[in-house]
This record gives C-alpha cells, structure tokens and sequence, in this order.
C-alpha cells in the first residue's frame, strides 16, 4: 500500500493525536451501536416485564445503555444480548433499591406445592379469558408470575437464551434456573389450562 | 406434582434443548413407559405453543431509540472527520482516495484549522492503510449492516405485506432478476415484506421473514460467474450469516437467530423456491 511509510512520522504531532482519540471514540461508538442497538428490543421487553411499567422500562434501558457503553471497553466479544441483560437487570434492582431480595432472596422450594396467595387473587381464568385479545391476557398472567420466575420465564420463552446465559445473568446455578423455570410454567398451566387438559394434580 | 419428581427437570430440559445425549436417551426411554410423564411434557409443550403463538413482546417506543442514540453520540463526543464517514461504508480502494481527497478539500475550504491540515491529511492516509485488510469479510460486514439498519430506522421493507404474491412483482423493473419468494408460515417464517438495499453500489433485493419475532433478511443478487456454492451457517459480529447459491442466483440470509434457525430456514427456503 501506498503511504505506510508516510504514516508513521505523522503520528507524533498533538493534531494527530486528537484526530486519533476522536477517531477511537466513534470508532468505539460504531461498534458499540452494531453490537448493542440490535438487542434494545430485548433490553426494554426484559425491563418492561420487570417493572410492569412502560416509562419506568424506558428510563431503565435508557439508564443500562449509558452504563453499558461506558464499560463497553469491557466487553470481551461474548454473547452480546447475555452481556447487556444482565446490565438491564442490575439497573433495575437499582432502582427498586432494597425490594432486590424479591428476585434473589426468597429460595425456590417456599414456592412448591400451593400457589402463592396473590396469584389466587387476581382473578379467574374465565374472568381474564373475557377480555377479547388473548395476547393481553397473557401478558397480563404473565405478569402476575412471582419473581423470580417472571424473569426466568421471560428469558427462556420470549428472549430465547439458554439456561447458562439465564444463570449468567440471573447469577444462580443452572440448577436454580432449571426450577424455576419448572415452576414458572406450572403457574402458567395453572392458571391457563382448563381443568380437563392439564395434568392430574395429587 | 409429578409421579417422578426427579424426571421433572429432565423432562423440561428436553423440551428446551438442553440435555446432553446420555440424559436424552434416558428421558426418552423414561417417558415411554410413564403415562404420568408424557402428560407432564405435553402439558409443557402446550404452554409452550400458546406463548409462541401470541405476540407477547413489549415493543420499543420509536422515541427510546432515538433518545439512547443521542445518548451515544454525546458520549462520542464530537466527529472528528464527517466527510469520510458519513454514507455507507465501502472498503474498496478507489473510494478512499477519492474519500481523502474529499477530506483535503474540506480542508482548504477553510473550515479546519490549519494546524489540522497534516492530522487529517495522516487520518484519511491512515484510512486507506488500515481499511483494505477488512476486505475479506467486507461482503459479510455490509451485509450485517445493511441487515442492523434495516432493523434501526424503520425502514425494514418497502413494500410491507405477507402475500409473496404482492412481493415478487413489487421487485420487477426494480431489480433486473427476479427473486423467488416463497411463502413459508407453516415453517414458521411468516413474510413481512420486501426491500430495495445497496451492497458494494449495486442494487439487491432483501427479502425480509420473521422467525418468531426475530427479523431474517434474505438478500439476493445475480451470482458472479466464480461463485461457490454455499458453505455452512457463518457468525459475524453476533449475527449468523448463510450464503447460497441456485439458479443463477446469489442469496444471503442474516439474522440474530440461532445458526441452526437459519440452517433450518435455507433448506426450507430452498426446497420451496424450485417450483
């Protein structure tokens, strides 16, 4: 190539440098925006379940992208969704400061056997079938899921990540995730299957 | 509870995948012969099949893009050379000298200070050294590219319908080849539509499916006379990549789903798209 011998002397003067660290900046930006932008979607799903809230989601994704660029030089070029979920979550339990212990606290075997009492409260199936749009239903059931098997849920249904990315981001052994995610959808039976199709209950 | 408490997790990790061959041949067995078990998997795999099948995702406000985009670029800080950067990026040769010599205008213009005219003229040199070496992956690169912001502005497809028969002859006297566009919903890759895009200046048609709600660009052009036929599911930045070719034609798909989505999806696309 021409100019490689032209290059380097040029490097040295305080112009280049600027040029340089300007260049290096947008550079990163560039590589940031090709990683990370495609997973917004994911970000504010995962935030919007979180919270059930819409601009609370918002201000959270908007809060784990700033924080995920400035510690973008970390990123080692693993999964890249994984990698900025567990951002999302982290903003989250921030922000809901010490309600934390209810994604992390509360061991998984408390759950198993009754269904907790504030899902017998919120209404039917029957009752939530009437309202005419399905999708709404669900999401709605969804969100009345306990965490932490709301988000293990989510996670594994919606974002289509594997129990170790799950675990990765949740920061529990597989084997936590693994019952969970077992739970969660025994609450979703529950409450979504009519009697007669689903599983003989002892 | 289950019968087999102890095959519960088993019996969830088959259906996710997620159990090696040993553990798969184990459960297989088990659930032939447990009555109690199968209704356990089936009634996995029906909350399963509502879940996939209505659109559970919470959308992005337009506004929230916007909003994180600004975000990155105040943290950018300012540009330091637009000329050369701004457009779709093209990695041949040609277009970087004439990208320098767009840098060097600039500069006598008047609109730099002079003090900065060796730093640029060192940047756009520095450019023409540093950009040729991507070239082996330049096709990939425009490719995910293209697909990320057809993802980005909104402006996925240009002519948005699920009927390939509208799709098929919205590229004619568009493109001068006409692309297959099969319809593949029972496959699970619902049509969204299709769009004109630009790789290496020239036009190419993207064909745009959805694998749940996961955006697969199809792009296809005329194959070159040396082109090999495809190769494996490749990933680049994140994205899986397959390319292919077939009846005079070149195709690539890109996507953010698994490699073993899009193998899927270029064996189905291909068996549907010989008539």
């Amino acid at each position: 190539m021409m100019g490689r011998g032209l290059r380097w002397p040029r490097l040295a003067t305080s112009a280049d440098r600027r040029i340089e660290d300007a260049q290096g900046r947008h550079e990163k930006a560039d590589a940031f925006r090709r990683t990370m932008m495609p997973h917004m979607e994911a970000a504010y799903n995962l935030a919007r379940y979180l919270t059930r809230d819409a601009s609370a989601a918002e201000d959270i994704v908007q809060d784990a992208y700033l924080r995920a660029y400035r510690s973008f030089d970390g990123w080692r070029g693993e999964a890249a969704k994984p990698w900025l979920l567990t951002i999302v979550r982290n903003c989250f339990l921030n922000k809901v400061g010490g309600a934390a212990e209810r994604l992390t606290g509360r061991p998984v075997h408390d759950y198993i056997g009754e269904l907790p009492s504030e899902l017998i409260d919120v209404g039917t199936p029957e009752s939530l079938l009437a309202q005419k749009n399905e999708a709404t239903m669900l999401r709605a059931t969804i969100e009345q899921l306990p965490e932490p098997f709301r988000e293990t849920l989510i996670l594994r249904e919606l974002e289509e990540l594997s129990y170790k990315e799950i675990a990765t981001i949740a920061q529990v052994p597989i084997g936590t995730i693994m019952s969970r995610l077992a739970r969660a959808r025994q609450m979703l039976a529950d409450l979504l299957l009519p009697e007669t199709s689903r599983k003989a209950r002892q | 509870m289950s019968l087999h408490p102890d095959k519960l997790l088993l019996i969830h990790g088959l259906v996710d995948g997620e159990l090696d061959a040993a553990n798969t041949i184990a459960i297989e067995a088990h659930l032939k012969g447990c009555v109690d078990c199968r209704a356990e998997l089936q009634q996995i795999r029906t909350v399963r099949d509502m879940l996939a099948a209505a659109p559970l995702h919470e959308r992005a406000p337009e506004g929230l893009y916007k909003r994180v985009n600004f975000m990155i670029d105040a943290e950018a800080g300012p540009a330091p050379r637009r000329s050369a950067a701004s457009g779709r990026p093209s990695f041949e040769h040609g277009r970087f000298a004439w990208a320098g010599s767009g840098a060097v205008a600039h500069v006598f213009s008047g609109r730099w200070a002079s003090g900065l005219v060796t730093g640029l003229i060192a940047a756009s040199l520095l450019l023409a050294v540093v950009m040729p070496q991507l070239t082996h992956t330049d096709m990939e690169d425009q490719l995910v590219q293209s697909h990320v912001r057809s993802l980005l502005v909104g402006h996925l497809v240009d002519i948005p319908t699920s009927n390939r028969h509208v799709v098929k002859p919205w590229f004619n006297g568009k493109v001068d080849f006409a692309p297959p566009v099969p319809d593949l919903a029972d496959e699970g890759f619902p049509l969204v539509g299709g769009r004109l895009d630009y790789i290496d200046d020239h036009e190419i048609a993207a064909i745009v499916y959805r694998r749940r709600l996961h955006v697969i660009n199809l792009f296809v052009r005329p194959a070159h006379t040396l082109a090999l036929p495809g190769g494996e599911v490749t990933r680049h930045e994140g994205y899986s990549l397959s390319r292919w070719t077939g009846g005079g034609l070149e195709y690539w798909a890109v996507s953010d789903i698994d490699p073993a989505d899009l193998k899927l999806f270029r064996q189905v696309y291909v068996s549907r798209a010989t008539p």
